[in-house]
């Protein structure tokens, strides 16, 4: 048996700096949502030209050139040809004019991808995604308290699974700010599946704890959380390695539209492996020595 | 232990029926030895499987993948009644079908949504591109008019009266009161300057067949019987009811004019969506081996059983695909890329166990017998949340407060059935693959 909680203090820190960084990020740089929430239009081209690079600024001041066209932005998509044009609104055929005025300047232009979500759409989804995000949440917290009818099992799960959903959120607030990364319903969903993938793990090692808590009631709280996280860790980090492995190629080597649905998913896995063990038992253990004590 | 180890032998023999079924469907991807291989071993049952799913001989692509036009429509009601307005929505989907079978696009879907006050239209289109065409062709309003004959009987010729005139149509029952014959008949309700028109109309042709187009396409071309005075016409003849039932909704189509509004429009290049499936296919079996050689190299022996399940759980899957069946989007394809990963979660938590039982000193068929038995609460436990997730994700109620997006349903279908797929495999196929290999 290993003394994991001996370093609790130390999981802790761990996790407050996480925290701290993730929350810090939302506040001063806050999150990039794209235009399944803000509604507007996107046109993704391809430049075939074998040209190394089309600079996007010169692209931008052609585009412009054509009346009643706002371009929001210009985005260059990495390891490709692609170029991302954002507008607040744009009909079909000035659409079209953009796409002839770039084939003039640089020959071979496709297009790859074009959307349009009216902003009305963006506010629906936005309520749709709160409403789905808070049943999920409310259901799991159900099947907690179910699970372990107690109050501080169910407090500690809770507990972790927020710790990785900040941190999740948190990234993609960083990531939004250096890589452009936004936050669409993909990103949302990747959020919902961290919250299940949290509490799986959590629900194993509580199990065992409880297991052994009633097979020995005076034993030391510690000790039988000691020796739960022994029993449970190579299975939770063997278990969760295999979900990594898959997640990391996906993330690397896998289609661009759902690169960053990957990295999401994989750092949802890992936060969630790692608060299970290191976040909702220390906790635990905080919340039954009280109880011992009082 | 018998009956045990005859449900093994089901099982092995059920697996092999599988990869034939893919190796059908891909045959890019297995070459053609494997197909003769397993036809020896799982001969007549794929025979009647094969026979049942011919026409889906490959996994169906969503628009994400095989590039199209994806567009939401919102109709507006504020002209129709309250009572007309789900009648107007079934005419606006029929017309738009009509107009997309008339453009010569074969995959198509048109579904309607109705949620409180918002009635919507999804109109997705693969394999078309050109947006502005398709879009022209599906936002019209749909023109319903009425035209007569000409004095040669060749041609027919526009009047003044229009879908504008017309109230509504109905399916109505013959209730003749000698003989009632329950045959179904179409009713016009026209509105009052409807009504003179068409008694004028109906005056100046009787015997001639007056004809009402939709979109400028025939729909119906009844003979002129008497003269309708009150606007309200009767059109028999030997419909079925379904019949009846198609024309009516073509008629409402031109009486219930519905103005649409693109809210949501998609198009993706032909090239963009295959060109990330096959990177992220690439990926998934770079992640399939890596999670194979961990197995193996964690486990040994145990590994390579479970690497064997793992296997079979993703020819089951693929199969299962196929026979419901899903169609597959690049998010649903993460998702099971994704339940790779996870599947072998379960052989992990009963390895686990097992080698505790046998560090307890406990002999091997028994320390195997109880890996399975007690990890099976924790198995069904951690799953548990993930289908709640999954369940929220896919919405399959279509409650109106949850988000219906396509692509994340791609992924909560296929993140769902990999949980229920993984069970089997990781559980019983295992323990049965063990049973059979593992304690000699």
């Amino acid at each position: 048996m290993i003394n994991f909680m001996k370093y609790r203090n130390l999981y802790f820190l761990i996790s407050g700096i996480f925290l701290f960084a993730s929350i810090s990020s939302l506040i001063f740089f806050g999150l990039k949502p794209s235009i399944d929430f803000t509604g507007g239009a996107l046109l993704e081209v391809t430049i075939e030209n074998g040209e190394e690079s089309v600079a996007t600024d010169k692209m931008e001041e052609l585009v412009l050139q054509i009346s009643d066209v706002n371009v929001s932005s210009i985005q260059s998509v990495k390891d490709t040809q692609n170029y991302i044009l954002k507008f607040n609104d744009i009909s079909e055929s000035k659409k079209a004019e953009i796409i002839l005025k770039l084939n003039e300047e640089y020959k071979n232009v496709k297009e790859a991808r074009f959307e349009t979500v009216g902003p009305t759409l963006g506010k629906e989804l936005m309520i749709k995604t709160a409403a789905a995000i808070f049943i999920a949440a409310a259901l799991i917290l159900l099947y907690i308290a179910y699970q372990f009818k107690s109050k501080i099992y169910g407090l500690s799960a809770i507990f972790a699974m927020l710790h990785d959903t900040i941190i999740l959120i948190g990234s993609f607030s960083i990531f939004g700010k250096f890589f452009g990364v936004e936050i669409d319903t993909l990103f949302v969903t990747a959020v919902l599946t961290t919250l299940s993938f949290s509490v799986h793990d959590t629900i194993v090692v509580f199990d065992r704890i409880r297991e052994s808590l009633k097979q020995s009631p005076n034993a030391k709280p510690v000790d039988v959380v000691n020796k739960a996280v022994t029993q449970t860790l190579s299975r939770s980090i063997n278990n969760s390695m295999t979900i990594i492995f898959m997640l990391t190629a996906l993330s690397l080597l896998g289609g661009v539209s759902i690169k960053w649905f990957s990295v999401a998913l994989l750092i949802g896995t890992i936060t969630g492996t790692y608060s299970s063990t290191f976040v909702a038992v220390p906790l635990l253990l905080v919340f039954l020595r009280n109880k011992k004590s009082f | 232990m018998m009956v045990m180890v005859l449900v093994g032998f089901v099982v092995m023999i059920d697996m092999p029926s599988m990869p034939v079924k893919i190796n059908y469907k891909l045959p890019q991807f297995l070459g053609g030895y494997e197909i003769k291989y397993d036809r020896i071993i799982g001969g007549y049952d794929l025979y009647a499987l094969n026979g049942k799913i011919q026409r889906d001989l490959s996994v169906r692509k969503g628009l994400d993948i095989a590039g199209g036009v994806s567009v939401l429509l919102d109709a507006d009601m504020s002209n129709v009644l309250d009572a007309d307005r789900a009648d107007a929505l079934t005419s606006l989907k029929n017309v738009i079908e009509r107009r997309v079978n008339l453009l010569g696009i074969s995959e198509a879907s048109v579904q309607t949504s109705n949620v409180s006050d918002k009635y919507r239209v999804i109109v997705e289109l693969a394999g078309v591109f050109d947006t502005n065409q398709a879009l022209t062709t599906i936002g019209q309003v749909a023109k319903l008019d009425f035209r007569v004959e000409d004095t040669e009987n060749t041609d027919f010729i526009l009047t003044d009266l229009s879908g504008a005139n017309l109230q509504k149509a109905t399916v109505v029952f013959d209730q003749n009161e000698t003989v009632s014959t329950g045959e179904p008949k179409i009713q016009l309700q026209f509105n009052s300057t409807g009504a003179k028109k068409f008694k004028d109309i109906t005056e100046q042709n009787i015997g001639k067949r007056v004809a009402i187009y939709l979109d400028n396409q025939i729909v119906i071309a009844p003979v002129v019987q008497s003269a309708i005075l009150d606007g309200r016409a009767i059109i028999s003849g030997q419909f079925s009811v379904d019949d009846a039932k198609i024309l009516v909704t073509q008629l409402n189509a031109g009486a219930l004019p519905v103005p649409v509004k693109v809210l949501e429009q998609r198009t993706v290049g032909p090239t963009l969506g295959q060109e990330s499936v096959n990177k992220s296919v690439f990926a998934g079996f770079i992640g399939l081996a890596l999670v194979i050689l961990f197995m193996i190299f964690y486990y040994g022996r145990l590994g390579i059983i479970a690497s064997v399940a793992l296997v079979i759980y993703g020819l089951i899957t693929l199969a299962i695909y196929k026979f419901i069946p899903v169609v597959l989007t690049l998010p649903g394809l993460a998702g099971f890329i994704l339940s790779i990963g996870m599947a072998v979660d379960a052989n992990i938590l009963i390895f686990e166990r097992i080698k505790e039982e046998l560090r307890l000193d406990k002999p091997l068929s028994i320390a195997l017998e109880n890996g399975f038995g007690r990890s099976w609460d924790s198995i069904r436990d951690a799953n548990l949340a993930t289908i709640i997730t999954a369940f929220i994700l896919f919405n399959p109620f279509e409650w109106a407060f949850l988000p219906t997006s396509g692509p994340v349903r791609g992924f909560a279908l296929t993140l769902a059935l990999g949980i229920f797929i993984s069970l089997f495999t990781g559980v019983i196929i295992t323990r049965n693959l063990v049973r059979v290999f593992y304690n000699r």
